[in-house]
């Protein structure tokens, strides 16, 4: 596949004035969807994934965001730098956006039938728009679907309003769609059901995802290539496979190490994410970074190729380092940590290791 | 509220039987929906109907299920929060179910429950020590500066020792105010947590230290933990024993492991399969379909057979698997009206050409053969879709029922399907099939 991307998001950065100071919530991120892919942008939350996804079609509020640097390019467009009637053809029509929580996302006003007709009439007259609404419930396989477009969102179980909100995000045939987070809210059998349904979709109809979530296990099911975000900056990227089966980036491998249900145990991350007012300086994941060395924290690393698509923002693959240090059992200078797993977990221990033993060395 | 004694009797099967720390049989909550000045009952929702299980001293019983399943409702009448309709709760020895108000006051002590919104366990306004030591207060003691240090020796022991007791806890990252949570939960020194989705508003890394933690803590204080959740991988991780809940019954149980290396339940199988997985290839091709029906009406004999990939056919009948499937789910969906033939009208074609058509139209939109293989099925299937042509879903819906009945439908003598053991001889479950 050496398809133009569809949409290409370059340097991106964000921010937000709030009372407290500007926030930074993405610096830097790069990352592009072709046609008929799914792209991964996956993080915690307070990741910046969802502003990226957001900034896209320029939802976020402006102001407190602020754009500072970089481009959106959509189809000959820059959409940081649209009109918002330019904005207005192409959001929702050309990039639709589904969101994690249907309810939201819907009006218990008005039938769901008459919601996704309207979703169409707003982008052609179109005398059909019912008869095209209901035909949209039958692709996102609601099982009746003329009755089910008589129906009201409370009627309706968390599902099948996700399926509904799907329909009218294809109401408009879009080239890309955004979906952030679209399963978290649901039990595990109807997420299965809806990645099922998203996947077939999107092969029919030839769309570019962009799938936003904290999920690695969902990552597996639907991505073909992975953005892998810490604070606001890629750590990681590539096909899903191999970022997967071998994690290059130190958060990665956390990432994969915390996830309950493999029978292997889970290792919970240490510490907490680093406060978006005051982010650390050099690599953003090095006071967590069981591996950190000194020159961690003096410069921010660079993406580098480590492979066909791939890259990692981490000193170890760069020249000074030997990427095999990565595979050394870490934490042997993490203050006796290990005979109380978890009670140091908190967030109280976001000083890193080597942080929280320098003032005791000073203070000799 | 009254149970039959025998019923009382009969151990938890997954359990080894020694003296559990609670123990509940025969558990049912149902909601009566009323109408009218009179409240005059016109269903009921049957939320746990007929629940048995036993949480072992020291033990992590993990109850899972989809959001309906009524495994919250399992949470809130085990500590009589609510009162039960019908069956009987053990609490080391004591019935829970006839507790005095004092009685029930010290088993309140002794028994806690954790939410899964640790925002809506604290009152605002409180300062940590307050929200924290709150329960002792409730529970007489007076004395400030000992609740202090008893909350600040817990907070240690959650990982947030050295915080400013004064701050207000929506201060707090989500995951410190779930540790936050647990400490007020065990402020009071129970025996036993009731933890309803403890960790799932956290991110999956902040997940794995709050499980951590919470396996510290249940080896520090020798706690029973009945661990509610939706989610079986954290379950796998933190449960020695789990128990499936399907429409208010609990469908298989068993040793953690064994259940989900072996499961015996086509449910089980299907919650298992739709977990994601890093190592996955792509969405699971046929998830289970449908929703957990009605409460109001849950389906006779076995509650799953309306979605059971695996369903039994009736005695006689031999069509292949997917036909079968397909003849019950129209039959299904004769039976809850949803044919609507007006949809298979093509406008001008009218008559008696229009119902040879209609036939046809509604064989291919159930995937149906032009002819089923079984003579006797075919005869079944032509004459019920002739019915419906002539308006008479009733008379369809009686003509399909001759012969496409499942026996996963009927259940037992009490109409539903008892349970019986795993292959491994762990656990139990309730499904027709051999395991």
């Amino acid at each position: 596949m050496t398809e133009s991307p569809v949409l290409s998001v370059e340097d991106l950065t964000v921010a937000f004035d709030t009372p407290r100071g500007t926030l930074t919530a993405i610096e830097e991120l790069s990352f592009e969807v072709r046609t008929g892919e799914t792209v991964c942008l996956v993080g915690e939350s307070g990741s910046g994934k969802t502003v990226a996804g957001e900034t896209i079609t320029r939802l976020i509020p402006t102001p407190p965001g602020r754009v500072l640097n970089g481009s959106v390019r959509f189809d000959g467009y820059d959409l940081t730098a649209a009109s918002e009637r330019e904005l207005r053809s192409i959001r929702g029509n050309r990039i639709a956006h589904v969101f994690q929580n249907p309810q939201g996302a819907l009006d218990p006003a008005y039938s769901v039938g008459h919601q996704v007709a309207e979703t169409i009439q707003l982008h052609e007259d179109d005398p059909r728009a019912e008869d095209r609404a209901i035909e949209l419930l039958d692709a996102v396989g609601l099982p009746n679907p003329g009755r089910a477009a008589g129906q009201y969102p409370h009627q309706l179980s968390g599902g099948v309003k996700q399926r509904v909100v799907i329909a009218a995000a294809l109401a408009a045939d879009p080239d890309v769609l955004i979906a952030d987070e679209p399963t978290t809210a649901l039990d595990v059998v109807t997420q299965a059901q809806i990645l099922r349904l998203l996947a077939e979709l999107q092969a029919e109809r030839d769309l570019g995802v962009l799938f936003v979530t904290h999920d690695l296990g969902v990552v597996a099911e639907v991505a073909d290539r992975v953005v892998v975000v810490y604070a606001g900056r890629v750590m990681e990227r590539g096909p899903v496979d191999a970022v997967l089966s071998d994690p290059a980036h130190p958060y990665t491998r956390a990432l994969l190490a915390s996830l309950p249900g493999r029978g292997e145990g889970m290792e919970p991350l240490d510490g907490s994410f680093p406060d978006p007012q005051d982010r650390p300086a050099g690599c953003l994941f090095h006071p967590r970074c069981p591996h950190a060395v000194e020159a961690c924290r003096e410069s921010v690393p660079d993406e580098m190729a480590i492979g066909p698509e791939r890259t990692a923002a981490c000193i170890y693959y760069g020249p000074d380092f030997e990427t095999s240090e990565l595979d050394d059992e870490p934490g042997f200078d993490s203050s006796g940590s290990e005979d109380e797993p978890g009670f140091q977990a908190s967030a109280l221990d976001d000083q890193s290791d080597f942080e929280s033993s320098d003032p005791e060395e000073d203070s000799r | 509220m009254r149970s039959a004694s025998g019923q009382d009797r009969r151990a938890d099967p997954g359990h080894d039987g020694s003296d559990p720390l609670l123990s509940v049989r025969g558990l049912r909550k149902h909601y009566p929906v009323t109408t009218g000045l009179l409240g005059r009952e016109v269903e009921r929702v049957r939320a746990v109907d007929g629940v048995d299980f036993d949480v072992g001293r020291g033990e992590t019983l993990g109850l899972v299920g989809e959001s309906g399943c009524g495994k919250s409702t399992v949470a809130s009448t085990a500590l009589r929060l609510e009162e039960p309709t019908d069956g009987t709760i053990r609490f080391d020895g004591e019935p829970v179910t006839e507790l005095g108000d004092r009685a029930l006051q010290r088993f309140r002590r002794r028994a806690q429950l954790v939410f899964q919104d640790p925002n809506a366990t604290f009152n605002p306004r409180m300062t940590v020590a307050e929200a924290v030591g709150e329960p002792l207060s409730i529970h007489g003691m007076a004395d400030r500066d000992r609740r202090r240090a008893i909350v600040r020796d817990l907070l240690e022991r959650v990982g947030l020792d050295g915080i400013d007791l004064d701050r207000h806890p929506q201060a707090f990252s989500g995951g410190q105010k779930q540790r936050l949570a647990l400490a007020r939960s065990l402020v009071l020194d129970p025996d036993l947590l009731v933890a309803d989705e403890p960790v799932s508003g956290l991110d999956v890394s902040v997940q794995a230290s709050v499980l951590s933690l919470m396996a510290d803590l249940q080896e520090t204080f020798d706690l029973s933990i009945l661990f509610i959740s939706h989610d079986m991988s954290v379950v796998r991780e933190f449960c020695d024993r789990i128990a499936v809940m399907y429409l208010g019954e609990i469908v298989e149980r068993g040793p953690v492991e064994s259940v989900f290396e072996d499961p015996a339940h086509p449910y089980t199988k299907a919650l298992l399969e739709a977990i994601p997985a890093p190592d996955a290839t792509g969405p699971p091709a046929e998830p289970l379909a449908g929703e957990v029906p009605d409460a109001t009406d849950p389906p006779d004999g076995c509650r799953f057979h309306t979605r059971c990939p695996v369903l039994i056919q009736p005695e006689g009948l031999d069509l292949d698997a997917a036909t079968w499937h397909r003849v019950f789910e129209f039959r299904q969906a004769v039976e809850r009206g949803d044919i609507e033939l007006a949809e298979f009208v093509d406008g001008d074609a009218g008559g008696e050409a229009a119902g040879a058509d209609l036939d046809a139209a509604l064989r291919t939109e159930f995937d149906l053969p032009a002819t089923l293989g079984d003579e006797q099925a075919e005869a079944a299937l032509g004459e019920a879709v002739d019915h419906l042509i002539a308006g008479d879903d009733e008379a369809a819906t009686v003509r399909l029922r001759d012969v496409f009945v499942s026996p996963c439908e009927r259940g037992d003598s009490d109409g539903r399907i008892s349970e019986r053991p795993r292959r491994d001889g762990e656990g139990t479950y309730r499904c027709e099939r051999p395991h």
